[in-house]
């Protein structure tokens, strides 16, 4: 198509202006944020002040500091890569999975483990679906109990000694974003864990005071010591377990 | 029509076609207009979005967000979803939660019923430890097989799907606790060796030949027959295994059993109450049943 009967003198309209901003990179870059940014601002910015972003739920806790070492191992290994935390309002994720999942769930989470890929399956509400012995063969050697699956072993975890010396300072980090840990939880930090990992610790009932409703035992299959695999495992049996949906109401939640 | 971007007027003599007029290093760029099927549907898409704005919900507001005239929320389309899912399975589910488990098992067409919704729901949610056919492994025990721990009629495995076994979330789970003899200081090392023989012995196995036979009877009898039984046929009130049959959940070697003695089992199976309905656990209980071993 060829405009040659174009007349001689052109629109002098902000359409034809462009080349201001195709010529002047730093104006371009000044206007492309501009403008990306305000779709940000309306996307984003509302979550944070809306009241109905996060359900007003019953039970939801700041992690124990087991729980918060475990999901640090979570998250050094990778597991967010293959298995999702976000089971979808869909009804074949809720027949499968269990009741879709909340934000409150995961408000503490910093950041959300909800991962974008299923290559295994979603692990949102995994704890108690398995035993701990399940948990511990199967993370050392998943083929061993369920022989078609592609998960890669982790026989290392179970032997390798949880280094949680700087356990407090994760909780006083977790309080900076937003999560309400208390002085005492902060200063006990140390013992809650090893109360948490150990069977018969006598730390035991004031840990369960600050975190409750927290499952406390030996979780790798050796008390002698606190592993890898211990912390992991705590973290994994409390998983979509700690919203009591008894008390939780569905319809004042519709959005 | 005026073309803003062609201020020169200049055509390129290869093409024919205009050229926006800007010039880099003597290379000018050609002023192809888009097609105006393509531009026509770019602009419906826009008129699209603004009548998606109105219906479905869109914008944040102050305190809220506009809910969109249609009244859509994906949490209440899931709860249709499965209401109308419920209700398909109404006739079938009615049928199941009306019948007790022994109805079930006699009469063929809710029988049917049962076992296929069982087979999915263990798909789902047993094959995890139990395996896909039911056989289990070491640690999990094998459905298929007339050998319980808790009891294999059909009300007992309803029970002990309801309450799982050393359920930590279930107050009236089974529970049986096996002391770590070993580990807890109960018995020394070659008294375990000795018990372990024996145990060898009960299921039929041979001993070592220097084994310490009648130490381990005497222990046996002092330590495990209170709950294995005096001739260690097992106990399915405490979970307590029959040891004379060569059927064994962690294994009869001298190894495994040295094992099993110093630092005891006690399996965990969670409890299902918690996570499937009534109806479900009934039709997993006559599906259990129906593997091979059921009583």
């Amino acid at each position: 198509m060829s405009n040659v009967d174009i007349p001689a003198t052109p629109r002098r309209s902000l359409w034809s202006k462009h080349k201001f901003l195709e010529t002047n990179s730093i104006i371009l870059v000044i206007g492309v944020l501009l403008v990306i940014s305000i779709g940000g601002l309306v996307e984003i910015a509302p979550l944070f002040y809306l009241q109905n972003t996060i359900e007003k739920v019953e039970g939801m806790r700041p992690y124990t500091p087991l729980e918060l070492a475990g999901r640090a191992i979570y998250v050094r290994e990778g597991c967010y890569l293959c298995h999702s935390q976000m089971i979808r309002p869909l009804r074949d994720e809720v027949e499968r999975y269990g009741h879709y999942s909340l934000a409150a769930e995961s408000m503490y989470d910093k950041p959300f483990q909800w991962g974008s890929k299923r290559t295994g399956p979603d692990l949102a509400r995994v704890g108690g679906k398995y035993s701990d012995d399940w948990q511990a063969r199967h993370l050392a050697d998943p083929r061993s109990l369920v022989p078609q699956s592609i998960m890669p072993g982790y026989p290392f975890l179970a032997k390798t000694e949880l280094s949680y010396d700087d356990i407090a300072t994760e909780l006083k980090a977790n309080r900076n974003g937003g999560v309400p840990y208390s002085d005492e939880m902060i200063a006990r930090a140390m013992d809650d864990l090893r109360a948490q990992a150990t069977p018969d610790h006598p730390g035991q009932s004031a840990f369960e005071k600050r975190y409750p409703k927290a499952q406390a035992r030996d979780f790798d299959g050796n008390p002698n010591r606190i592993s890898e695999a211990d912390a992991l495992i705590a973290y994994l049996q409390m998983l979509g377990s700690l919203v009591d949906f008894k008390l939780y109401d569905d319809k004042a939640n519709i959005r | 029509m005026a073309d803003p971007h062609n201020a020169s007027n200049e055509i390129d003599h290869v093409t024919g076609t205009a050229t926006t007029g800007h010039e880099w290093d003597g290379i000018r760029e050609l002023n192809t207009p888009l097609p105006r099927w393509w531009l026509n549907i770019f602009y419906v898409t826009i008129i699209w979005s603004i009548g998606y704005w109105i219906a479905y919900p869109a914008w944040p507001l102050i305190s809220s967000t506009t809910r969109g005239v249609l009244g859509y929320a994906t949490r209440l389309a899931v709860e249709d979803d499965l209401a109308i899912q419920k209700a398909g399975r109404a006739v079938q589910s009615a049928e199941l939660a009306g019948a007790t488990l022994d109805q079930i098992k006699a009469d063929q067409a809710l029988l049917r019923i049962a076992l296929a919704q069982g087979k999915s729901a263990f798909g789902d949610n047993c094959v995890g430890c139990h395996g896909i056919g039911g056989a289990g492994s070491k640690g999990f025990p094998n459905l298929n097989d007339d050998d319980w721990l808790w009891g294999g009629t059909l009300a007992a495995i309803q029970t002990t799907l309801q309450h799982g076994v050393r359920a930590t979330t279930d107050n009236e789970t089974r529970t049986s606790l096996m002391p770590a003899f070993g580990r807890d200081g109960i018995l020394k090392r070659n008294e375990i060796n000795a018990v372990a023989n024996h145990v060898r012995i009960l299921a039929g196995q041979p001993a070592e030949p220097k084994a310490d036979l009648a130490t381990g009877s005497r222990i046996f009898e002092q330590n495990c027959a209170v709950c294995h039984g005096p001739q260690g046929k097992g106990n399915q009130e405490l979970g307590a295994p029959n040891l004379t049959d060569a059927i064994t959940l962690y294994g009869n070697d001298l190894a495994s059993l040295t094992e099993t003695i110093t630092n005891s089992r006690n399996g965990v199976m969670p409890a299902w109450g918690e996570r499937l309905d009534a109806t479900t656990i009934k039709a997993l209980t006559v599906y259990v049943h129906s593997l091979g071993g059921g009583q």
